[in-house]
């Protein structure tokens, strides 16, 4: 692979500096996907969204961070303490941790090190992201039967099992590209989907590797494993008071918060990188600005994946539970491996 | 270098194996079965750290794929279903612990000085095993085909067995 | 470089673990978790093997080993929930009779 072999004290620098970076954006693209939902949801029925806090409303994240933070912490006497207050940092750790193996751009060359924009390049890079969400249901089956409510019961043991459920058809649905790129690898993914065809066309996945099907389950998969509408049936106020969370407040609400929200932002930048080519745009101008334009590129995808998430949002009604369980495995799972077989098959037919 | 690659490998092994060995120590110890079950979802993790020290990069995804992020999720589920409280202790668990657990760390001293004495102090290295999990879908699919054939029926008729075993009586006699 | 039998150890740790937890425990789900115990103990030293002799024959069959355990818990479960049905217990000792 690229780049010189550093010395262990300046790898761990480089990578203590990744990580906190990864972190501060994700930290703040959680917070200003929480306002961007708020405006769009908003336009959309027909109100404005906040505007009261900063311009546009802008401000509003910082208000409800303050809020939280001094909002009083109960913890009702009769639940079970220990998995209460670990059940939110379960979810937390793991939706925070995926961003770890997820590349932004090209390697570049900062100060004379030569590094690759991600904070480690491993090549099972996607199975540990789809390991990762496997972990994330602990947090909300345990949330569920920590809080010892039937509210939160049913509700924990139904977003988890939609979420196990889901994970195989957001899996399987992978799969045809990984037989295209041939490698677990999330950068050599995306650098199989570099240049065109016929010209003009990028060879993006969904175009040139046909996977338009696989990326349509993976966009319902991914509504269901981040339990949003129209598969949020478990957290629905009107359903099941809060569902999971219901006997959560303050901080540990805010955890949960956060942790659905940098789930989405995961799955929106695991879809561009796996079906829309990732960093790939035109390249144009100056040394530096080459080395910026495709983190901008990828910036843009996941933003119009994250627009698309608001506007199904409110737009849709929800689904029943049972007609949710029976459309994951009675047609998006047979869907699924029906893609996985005709990729296979014009794969072995083509070489 | 290659001094601190040895002191990094056994300081990791080393690291894994004990956290290894209390979840599995907490297994036995909890009383409460949902506690058992997350010491073994930790037992299961670290695991799998020691797969990748091994080199088998995709064993290790997999272990902690479907049998930490599956199976496990599984008992958990039947434990928060089931509603099961906190163990009593009867006569026959008392005579248990009594004679199984200086008997089982009996067997098991005796069993650890033959292997160590025995086995020879072959060195494996830190990723030691080859190859990409290109080689191992290779292998699964023409060496193993037959195996693989039928684990594919194992798992349906398990699935099936599942679902007849769980069924509520009451629905098949509303149907008839 | 860790010598092989370090990793054969360990193994042998979890897989007695396992084997006093089945022994000891009389909470029915506790005992089954103590067999998936024993099974990855199991796992451990087949994957130390492999890597020793530098073959991958081994990973192939700690697959098989983890799509068996899988099978296995799935019917287990089922019939532990079949029996809490009908005896409202999950202790061992009280499941000891075939009639109620």
């Amino acid at each position: 692979m690229q780049g010189q072999t550093l010395s262990v004290e300046l790898f761990i620098l480089v990578s203590i500096i990744k990580i906190a970076v990864a972190v501060g954006v994700l930290l703040t693209a959680v917070a200003y996907t929480v306002w961007l939902e708020r405006k769009v949801v908003g336009h959309i029925q027909n109100r404005w969204g906040p505007t009261r806090v900063g311009p546009f409303g802008l401000l509003q994240p910082l208000a409800d961070g303050v809020k939280f933070i001094f909002k009083e912490d109960l913890t009702p006497p009769h639940v079970y303490k220990p998995l209460y207050i670990a059940a939110p940092m379960i979810a937390l750790v793991c939706a925070l941790t995926s961003i770890s193996v997820i590349p932004v751009g090209n390697w570049v060359s900062v100060a004379g090190v030569h590094t690759p924009l991600q904070i480690t390049d491993l090549n099972i890079g996607l199975l540990i992201i789809l390991g990762i969400t496997s972990l994330g249901v602990y947090g909300v089956a345990l949330a569920g039967w920590s809080s010892n409510s039937k509210y939160s019961l049913l509700g924990g043991l139904r977003a988890s099992a939609q979420m196990v459920s889901y994970e195989i058809a957001l899996g399987l649905s992978l799969v045809g590209v990984l037989i295209l790129a041939g490698s677990f690898s999330l950068r050599e993914i995306v650098d199989a989907q570099a240049g065109t065809f016929w010209g003009f066309i990028p060879r993006w996945n969904i175009f040139h590797g046909g996977q338009f099907i696989a990326f349509f389950i993976y966009l319902m998969a991914a509504y269901a494993e981040t339990n949003r509408i129209p598969f949020d049936l478990p957290e629905a106020e009107t359903e099941l008071v809060a569902g999971y969370h219901t006997e959560y407040s303050a901080m540990k609400f805010a955890m949960f918060f956060m942790a659905e929200y940098a789930n989405m932002i995961t799955v929106a930048c695991l879809a561009s990188l796996l079906f829309l080519g990732g960093w790939h745009g035109p390249l144009f101008g100056p040394a530096i600005l080459q080395a910026v334009l495709p983190i901008f590129w990828f910036g843009l995808r996941v933003f119009v994946f994250l627009f698309i998430y608001i506007w199904v949002r409110g737009t849709l009604p929800r689904f029943r539970y049972d007609q949710l369980m029976a459309f994951g495995w009675k047609f998006l799972l047979p869907l699924a491996i029906a893609n996985l077989v005709v990729t296979a098959l014009v794969v072995a037919w083509r070489s | 270098m290659p001094g601190s690659q040895l002191m990094l490998h056994l300081l990791l092994f080393s690291a894994f194996g004990i956290v290894c060995v209390a979840g599995a120590v907490n297994l036995l110890v909890q009383r409460h079965p949902i506690n058992s079950a997350l010491s073994l979802v930790v037992v299961m993790g670290s695991l799998a750290g020691e797969y990748l020290l091994l080199g088998a990069e995709f064993v290790a995804a997999v272990q902690v794929i479907v049998y930490a992020g599956a199976v496990m999720v599984l008992f958990v589920f039947v434990i928060m279903l089931l509603n099961a409280g906190e163990e009593e202790q009867t006569q026959g668990s008392r005579v248990a612990v009594l004679f199984g657990v200086p008997g089982m760390l009996i067997g098991s001293l005796l069993l650890a000085w033959v292997l160590v004495a025995h086995s020879g102090t072959q060195a494996v290295e830190a990723g030691a095993l080859p190859g990409p999990p290109k080689m191992l879908g290779w292998l699964l699919f023409h060496d193993y085909l037959l195996p693989f054939e039928v684990t594919s029926v194992l798992v349906l008729i398990a699935i099936m067995g599942a679902v007849v075993l769980a069924a509520r009586p009451e629905s098949a006699k509303r149907e008839h | 470089m860790v010598p092989l039998s370090y990793y054969l150890v360990l193994s042998g740790v979890l897989f007695a673990c396992g084997v006093t937890g089945f022994l000891i425990k009389r909470n029915i789900i506790t005992v089954f978790m103590s067999i998936e115990l024993m099974l990855n103990g199991v796992n451990l030293s087949f994957v130390a093997f492999a890597a020793q002799w530098h073959a991958l024959s081994g990973q192939i069959f700690v697959f098989f080993v983890m799509v068996v355990a899988a099978a296995e818990a799935t019917v287990g479960l089922a019939i532990i929930i079949a029996v809490f049905r009908t005896r409202e217990t999950l202790n061992v000792d009280q499941v000891n009779l075939l009639k109620l």
